[in-house]
């Protein structure tokens, strides 16, 4: 097994003196090439902020973030961009409510410079399953789920190594939802992409990934497998609560709720 | 009159053949199409996906839809009154203190320039004469009910210096401060985290079981429905397609049921590849 991504001793910390927030503190790991490795936690648990010092999009991070062995720039340069792409929770707000899909797409190839864009469009859209049909459409004329697979389409172009996807189906129906997940999957399959999933749905998680780690206020509260979850074998008793809770209403069991700071 | 209302056998809404729609100019769009059901003093779940006219359905309850909805119904009944021919200011003795509603996102929906305790006063004082040290009294004890454990600094709070679970724990109180019979939640919890989520639950099924109301919850969430709600309603394009006890919600036989079941990933029993729905366009016409 080749790592894909490894992580060592990650801080972030927003704002100064009395404002200080320490939003991650300290958390190691690392991905294996072809795997999906899943992130879990409540909100503001620091789970996205994870996610947003992976792919650049935050540079004030301290600890060290290595791609393919190597740490990566604080500045994202192109050779980083073509290595990690993500797709974003809410495909309402992620994608240039002035652009045509076609335009969309076309932006990574030509700061690329990458050639025979009209072809890889093509393909990209097939590979998404959205209908040629799309490629002149504004993202208003899309329903959430067709706009989330732009959002896909748009990260699969670059024919990156390492896919960060940030609640991707969370602003989805169900029906819709497993239609994406389908599609993460077969891409993953085919392509042998790397995934890193952010999610607070339990369930997403154990029918994505083979290992995940839980978060609270920060920090990695447990590293498991994906049967321990299956199982509800976690250790933890900040993951057992969790997962009690995910399995639906139990009135006895809220009675036990305890608050883990 | 009296007596009508305390019969606990009596349901406590009455709906008939209730339509919703709305004329634009490219034709005639059917928001709620011959909706019929009745609530008792029980937990009445509706489910469906985004446009299946499950938020369409609380509002018409509360006459709250925008005056270029056409509403018809057949019977739309609270209690012996009728919903439908009540008049304006009859319907706002209705709304606040008969029928109440939760709403999604406590950011959105409180008023963000007034202190929690005085908006809970306001609806209070609203619905009853009330002296302010009378009222202030009945609010921190309503806020104590929502298992606030600081009442008084919620009470002096603002929404933004609110968590999203206290946040609803507020609106919550606010919606049972006036001890309403039918309480209609519109996805009240869509937006809190899981265990808080639970907590709120479990917050308002003690006082809807308490105090012996009706709860019309609206959710997207099967799964959640079906553990807490007594009864469930299954809509899909304006239409209730199906209807079960929420015990027995693994057994629909609609296809849109159980193509929703089906979609939905598990976390002990995932499946490789995850069925997707087919929509028919027959179910929009009957069941």
């Amino acid at each position: 097994m080749t790592t894909v991504l490894e992580v060592r001793d990650l801080h972030v910390v927003f704002g100064e003196g009395h404002n200080k927030v320490h939003a991650v503190r300290g958390i190691s790991f690392a991905v294996e090439k072809g795997e999906c490795f899943g992130v879990v936690g409540e909100s503001g648990s620091g789970k996205t902020t994870v996610l947003r010092a992976l792919c650049g999009l935050n540079t004030s991070w301290q600890g060290q973030i290595l791609i393919d062995g190597r740490p990566v720039p604080r500045r994202r340069d192109p050779a980083f961009c073509r290595m990690v792409q993500i797709v974003f929770q809410d495909p309402y707000g992620s994608l240039h409510p002035r652009h045509t899909v076609d335009r969309c797409l076309r932006e990574p190839l030509e700061i690329q410079g990458i050639g025979q864009r009209d072809q890889r469009i093509a393909d990209a859209l097939d590979a998404v399953g959205l209908d040629r049909s799309f490629r002149y459409r504004y993202p208003h004329q899309l329903s959430g789920g067709q706009r989330q697979r732009v959002g896909i389409a748009r990260a699969l172009l670059l024919e990156p190594k390492l896919l960060l996807l940030d609640e991707p189906t969370s602003a989805l129906d169900v029906s819709v939802q497993a239609e994406i997940l389908n599609l993460l999957v077969r891409l993953r399959a085919e392509r042998g992409f790397t995934y890193v999933l952010v999610t607070h749905d339990l369930s997403i998680i154990s029918h994505m990934c083979e290992r995940l780690i839980v978060m609270n206020v920060g920090r990695i509260v447990e590293a498991m497998p994906v049967k321990a979850l299956r199982e509800r074998t976690p250790e933890n008793p900040y993951t057992q609560q969790l997962l009690q809770a995910s399995l639906g209403y139990d009135r006895a069991a809220v009675e036990r709720f305890q608050t883990f700071d | 009159m009296a007596e009508v209302m305390n019969d606990p056998d009596r349901p406590l809404l009455r709906v008939e053949n209730l339509s919703v729609g709305y004329v634009t100019p490219t034709g005639r769009v059917d928001a709620l199409r011959k909706v019929s059901f009745e609530l008792g003093r029980e937990k009445l779940g509706v489910v469906g996906e985004s446009g299946s006219g499950k938020s369409t359905l609380g509002r018409a309850i509360l006459r709250l839809l925008p005056k270029s909805a056409q509403i018809g119904a057949n019977r739309l009944e609270f209690m012996g009154q009728d919903l439908l021919r009540l008049s304006e200011a009859g319907m706002r003795q209705v709304r606040g203190r008969q029928i109440t509603m939760i709403l999604q996102d406590p950011k959105f929906s409180l008023n963000p320039v007034m202190r929690a305790g005085d908006q809970i006063l306001e609806a209070l004082a609203i619905h009853g004469r009330i002296g302010r040290r009378e009222g202030r009294r009945r609010v921190i004890e309503i806020l104590k009910a929502v298992r606030i454990r600081d009442p008084e600094r919620v009470y002096n709070a603002y929404v933004h210096e609110l968590s999203g679970g206290m946040g609803q724990r507020v609106m919550t109180a606010m919606m049972v401060v006036t001890n309403p019979m039918l309480l209609i939640a519109d996805e009240p919890t869509s937006a809190l985290d899981v265990t808080v989520r639970m907590q709120v639950l479990a917050i308002i099924d003690d006082l809807v079981t308490r105090r012996g109301m009706g709860l019309i919850f609206i959710s997207h969430d099967l799964n959640l429905v079906g553990s807490f709600c007594d009864r469930i309603l299954i809509m899909y394009g304006g239409r209730i397609v199906e209807s079960c006890r929420a015990s027995e919600l693994h057994n629909v036989i609609h296809p849109y049921s159980r193509g929703l079941l089906e979609s939905l990933p598990s976390i002990e029993h995932p499946k490789k590849v995850l069925a997707t729905l087919k929509r028919d366009p027959a179910w929009l016409a009957g069941p």
